[in-house]
This record gives structure tokens, C-alpha cells and sequence, in this order.
């Protein structure tokens, strides 16, 4: 059975255009499962209703229909039921330096969950579960980043409390929704390293939302394209970013800056082969790469080598 | 090449490439704020302990309007009062009438501010429609109307009513700043934990908002001192008590200016002054915490 299963999923939200009314299709049913173990990368372009699937999932907005079971139990909105839904499902937030209450302490960010769940009970265990969350996310000296203050972290440092935070209940479900696409780029893969380890570690079935094409085919088992409210596309990470049928995540695939497709890097490629003796050729457009526009190209390749060359 | 990347994912993975934050900043050598509260303090210790070590401001002699002397330090009024102990009757009022209103509003704007933004929806609708209402109720007819009904008008019906009117500006402030804050990702995270909406507001939104709400109490300080001065000037302010007011309105009515009997309305004029620029000082500087491009280019940059 899966850990958490959406189905049909809808939300339409109001809009006021003077006296009129109109609804406008966010998300326009969409069903998928998630697993122990295994994550799903939800790909699409910014207003593609990527984030209110994840919004809904975390109960910040209620679906306009469909249903999302939890363990096999439809989620309810009403107070007891959604504490334990609440406990079971967290989430990660976009931008690290508006998801930290700039007026608590970083301890303060993490004991609250804690407590909320009952699970640690005295002071000096509280204490000792908040280092160790912030140990499992590689902030230390934890004793040292428990008193600090957000403004006192880097962003990077932030999105590790942040994910420490959504930890803390000890969920089975982590919707991570674009969690690296504010930071800095040297840091991003770090981020995602931590992500993915947690994951093992946990087994948590998470949901990994993004427009960058190439973290996720890296990160994640199953890609699900979404584009205007709609699934368009879903399969094994690989096959979907190899072998796309639908036009919509071709454009996006041919969107990604590749480096191994302009003409400037087989140039250079052919120079290194044949020596480094550069022949300052004519050739005057050097660097038109093949495929679409690259100004709606998601975020930069990263260093890890999973640029997907086809 | 293959090891120089792992390498690199460890040390990110590790997080010792981020760099750490700076040190914490002090904010409390500033100039405008420590002149602030010297004036303020200065005037509320006159206030608590003047009173104590005066005379009775009631006291009627047949020595009237002499200039400030040895027996009388601050000279006497027409009826022979001492004008000093009338002006530490009247500070001590004054600035209970101040600290009333200050708390009344405070309470009023945060409620009606916050409460209706956070909820929002139809609540919000008629917090505001009521927020816009007395926003534009003038506090001196509403003063002139209750005054023809009451006989005798209390120090606290003056606050009151200073408080009923005052409070709408402050809460639109408040409003707005906490539709800002309702919406921001450590809110959300909150609810995600599963919080409270109490908790919430109260742990989570109401810290944020201190800077607004505190500058809005000294604010509405200022405000009531200065309507409560004004009220009693022109004979409908408390009839109970001494406040700077009513000096300067009984200083009117004995023709102190026409007798040259300048000390009996110069010295609750100058406290009257002095506090609200004190105050204002003092909400200046909190202005500066708030929006850090308020402070001058040569503090900006030795902060940073």
C-alpha cells in the first residue's frame, strides 16, 4: 500500500475581476502514490500548480476535490484527525530566509515540533534530541547553532535547520518543494546530498518538486511532468528525461543549458584532442546550441555530472 | 577529476563551505534614543515623585501672582497656589491620562489589527468597515457631545474617549503589517507542525509585530496629552484633576498673559513641549530598528 496516495486531486481558486466571479484551474486532477523509500520529482514551469499540489498535500489549502489518503485513510481537515496527519506529513520550504521566524532561536524552531508530537518528554531530553537533529544535518557544533538566531545562518545553513525542523515529528512523508532553487549554486548539491541520505536513512517517501530537469532525474525514481494544471508526463526518472513523448517536456529537456551541445564546447573539445593548438577559425556564431530558448531554462546544471545527454 | 568532485560534494555535504554570520549588533548607543529616554525619565520621576515633596497645589495664599521666589520656586497663580506643586499635580495627571490612553489603544488597535487579518474573511470585512468608521469620528465634537450630557467628567472618561477615537490608525497599521506576516513561509511551517492558530498568533506573529505596536503606544501617548491639553483648554477636559491642561486653561481664564504672570503657563507649556519631543526621539529610533534605511549614511555604514 502506499505511504501516501493522491487522487484526482483539483483546486480552483476565485478570482475577482470587478463583480466577476471567475474560478481559475490550478491543479486539474492529478493522481500519483508515493512510497517508502522512493521519491517522486514533480517537474514543471512556474505556474504549473506544482507548489499547490504540495501546499494541498501539506494541508496549507484545501482541495476543491479529489482525495489524499494517507496509509490508506482519506486526510480530514477536522482538528484530531489532522494532527496526526500533520505529524506524519511535513514539508520543506522554498526560501530559507522566509521560512525561519527571525524573533526564535534555532533551538526554539525545533523544540516546538518536538514537543507538539509529545514524543520527548523533560528538558534535558528535549535538549539532547534538538543537537541531535541539528548533528543529522551536519550543523556543528550543535550546541552552538541551537542558541543562534536565523540571521546569524547562511542560507544553505538555513534550509539544514529547515530540514531538521520538517524531521523533527519523525514523518513518513517529505514534500520538499523546490528546496534548493534559492540557494547558491556551490551549495545546492550539498542540499540535495542531505536530502537524499535522510531519505535512506528514514525511508521517508518524499516528494521532490523542481524545475531543474537534471536534479531530478538524479535524485528521484519517478518524474511526473506538470504543465498548466496537468500531469503530461510520468515515468522512471530516466525514461522520461531520454525518451519524452509528450511535447511539452521535450521543450523543457532541450531547455537545460548542456554544455556538450553548443558548438564552442565541441571546439574546444576538438582543440584539447588535438593539442591545445587553437586555430582561431571563422567561424562566427559560436555558441547557438541547438534547442529551445534557453531563457525559461530552470536552474543551473550542477557539477555532478547527470546533465542528461541524450 | 572524479575524487576533486567528490571531494567537493563531502566538504558541501559537510557545510564548510558556507561561510559563517557575523557577529550580533548593539543597538543601544544611539543618540536620539538615549536623549529620548533621559527626557522621559526625567519628566515621570517628576510626576511620581513631585507630588510627594510639594505642597498642596490647593492651597489658596493672599500673596497672588508673584514671580518665581525662594517660598514659591516656580511662583504662584492669581488664588496664590504654588505653581510648582500644581505643575507636579498636573504632570502626574497628565501622564496618567497619557499611559491610559497609550494602553487602551494598544490594546484595541492589536486586537482589532490582528485578529482580523489573521482570520480573515467576513471578520476581516467588518473589522476594517469598523477600523474605517472611527477612523474618521473626531474626537473633539464626540467630546463636546459627551460633555453636555456628564456633569462631572472623570480623568478615566477622557481617557476613554480619547482612547475610542485614537485607536483606528494604529490598527490599520497593524493590519497591514500582519497580512505581510500571516503569509510568510515560518508561518506556514508552523501550521505544517501543527500549531495553533492561538499559538501562533500570540508565539509566532505577535514578536514580529513589537516594533509597530510599541511605536504605535508611544505614539498614542504623545496623541493623548496633547488632545487631553487641548480638551481642557477649551473647558471640557477632566473635571477632577490637575493636568497640564487644565494649568494652562486656568492660566486663560486669570488672564496670567494679560497680568505678565508668564511663569504660571510657560512651565506646563514646556513639559507639554519637551515630552512629546522626547517621545518623539524615542520613536524615532524605533523607526531606525524597524527600517534600517532610516538611519543616517555615516551610522549605516559603520554598523556594517
Amino acid at each position: 500500500m502506499a505511504t501516501l496516495e493522491v487522487r484526482a486531486l483539483k483546486k480552483d481558486f476565485p478570482v475577482r475581476e470587478g463583480v466577476r466571479r471567475t474560478l481559475f484551474p490550478a491543479v486539474k486532477g492529478v493522481d500519483f502514490e508515493l512510497n517508502a523509500g522512493s521519491t517522486v520529482a514533480l517537474v514543471g514551469q512556474s505556474g504549473s500548480g506544482k507548489s499547490t499540489v504540495a501546499r494541498m498535500i501539506a494541508q496549507l489549502e484545501r482541495p476543491t476535490g479529489g482525495e489524499i489518503l494517507l496509509n490508506g485513510q482519506p486526510a480530514t481537515f477536522r482538528r484530531r484527525g489532522m494532527r496526526e496527519y500533520r505529524s506524519q506529513v511535513q514539508m520543506v520550504f522554498q526560501d530559507p530566509f522566509a521560512s525561519l521566524n527571525p524573533f526564535h532561536t534555532i533551538a526554539h524552531h525545533l523544540e516546538r515540533p518536538l514537543l507538539r508530537n509529545g514524543r520527548v518528554r523533560g528538558k534535558a531530553a528535549l535538549r539532547a534530541r534538538v543537537e541531535e537533529l541539528l548533528e543529522r544535518v551536519n550543523l556543528t557544533p550543535a550546541d552552538s547553532f541551537a542558541e543562534r538566531r536565523p540571521h546569524e545562518l547562511s542560507g544553505g545553513q538555513r534550509q539544514r535547520v529547515a530540514i531538521a525542523r520538517a524531521l523533527a515529528p519523525e514523518p513518513t512523508v517529505l514534500i520538499a518543494d523546490e528546496p534548493v532553487s534559492m540557494l547558491d549554486v556551490s551549495i545546492r548539491l550539498g542540499i540535495l546530498h542531505l536530502l537524499a541520505r535522510l531519505q535512506r536513512e528514514e525511508n521517508l517517501a518524499v516528494l521532490y518538486i523542481t524545475h531543474d530537469l537534471a536534479t531530478a532525474r538524479h535524485f528521484s525514481d519517478e518524474i511526473l511532468v506538470m504543465y498548466q494544471g496537468e500531469v503530461v508526463e510520468r515515468g522512471p526518472a530516466d525514461d522520461v528525461i531520454l525518451r519524452p513523448t509528450a511535447e511539452f517536456t521535450r521543450r523543457l529537456a532541450n531547455a537545460a543549458p548542456e554544455p556538450a551541445r553548443t558548438e564552442r564546447f565541441r571546439r574546444a573539445a576538438a582543440r584539447y584532442a588535438s593539442g591545445g593548438d587553437g586555430d582561431g577559425d571563422g567561424d562566427g556564431d559560436g555558441d547557438g546550441d541547438g534547442g529551445a530558448e534557453p531563457s525559461g531554462a530552470p536552474g543551473a546544471p550542477d557539477a555532478s555530472g547527470t546533465s542528461g545527454t541524450p | 577529476m572524479s575524487s576533486v568532485l567528490n571531494d567537493t560534494m563531502a566538504a558541501a555535504e559537510e557545510g564548510s563551505i558556507e561561510e559563517a554570520a557575523g557577529p550580533r549588533r548593539r543597538r543601544w548607543r544611539e543618540p536620539k534614543l538615549l536623549t529620548g529616554a533621559g527626557i522621559v525619565i526625567v519628566i515621570v520621576l517628576f510626576g511620581l515623585l513631585g507630588p510627594l515633596l510639594t505642597q498642596d497645589p490647593y492651597a489658596v495664599d493672599n500673596i497672588g501672582m508673584t514671580p518665581p521666589s525662594g517660598d514659591h520656586l516656580l511662583g504662584t497663580t492669581q488664588t496664590g497656589e504654588d505653581v510648582l506643586a500644581q505643575l507636579a499635580h498636573g504632570t502626574r495627571g497628565s501622564l496618567l491620562i497619557g499611559v491610559m490612553v497609550g494602553a487602551m489603544t494598544l490594546g484595541l488597535s492589536a486586537f482589532f489589527g490582528i485578529l482580523g487579518a489573521f482570520v480573515g474573511g467576513i471578520l476581516d470585512e467588518l473589522f476594517s468597515l469598523l477600523t474605517n468608521i472611527v477612523l474618521v469620528i473626531p474626537g473633539l465634537p464626540l467630546m463636546i457631545v459627551i460633555g453636555s450630557y456628564v456633569e462631572q467628567k472623570s480623568i478615566f472618561l477622557v481617557a476613554g474617549v480619547l482612547a475610542l477615537t485614537g485607536w483606528a490608525a494604529g490598527a490599520r497599521v497593524v493590519r497591514a503589517q500582519t497580512l505581510s506576516l500571516r503569509d510568510r513561509d515560518y508561518v506556514l511551517a508552523t501550521r505544517v507542525a501543527g500549531e495553533s492558530t492561538w499559538r501562533i498568533i500570540c508565539v509566532e506573529i505577535l514578536p514580529n509585530l513589537l516594533p509597530v505596536l510599541s511605536s504605535g503606544f508611544v505614539f498614542s501617548i504623545v496623541f493623548a496629552i496633547l488632545g487631553e491639553a487641548g480638551l481642557a483648554f477649551i473647558g471640557i477636559g477632566a473635571s477632577d484633576s490637575l493636568t497640564w491642561g487644565t494649568m494652562l486653561a486656568d492660566a486663560q481664564n486669570g488672564q496670567a498673559l494679560l497680568l505678565g504672570g508668564w511663569w504660571w503657563f510657560v512651565a506646563p507649556g514646556f513639559l507639554i513641549a519637551i515630552l512629546g519631543c522626547g517621545l518623539a526621539l524615542i520613536n524615532f529610533s524605533i523607526d531606525e530598528i524597524i527600517n534600517p534605511k532610516l538611519r543616517p549614511a555615516r551610522a549605516r555604514k559603520r554598523s556594517s
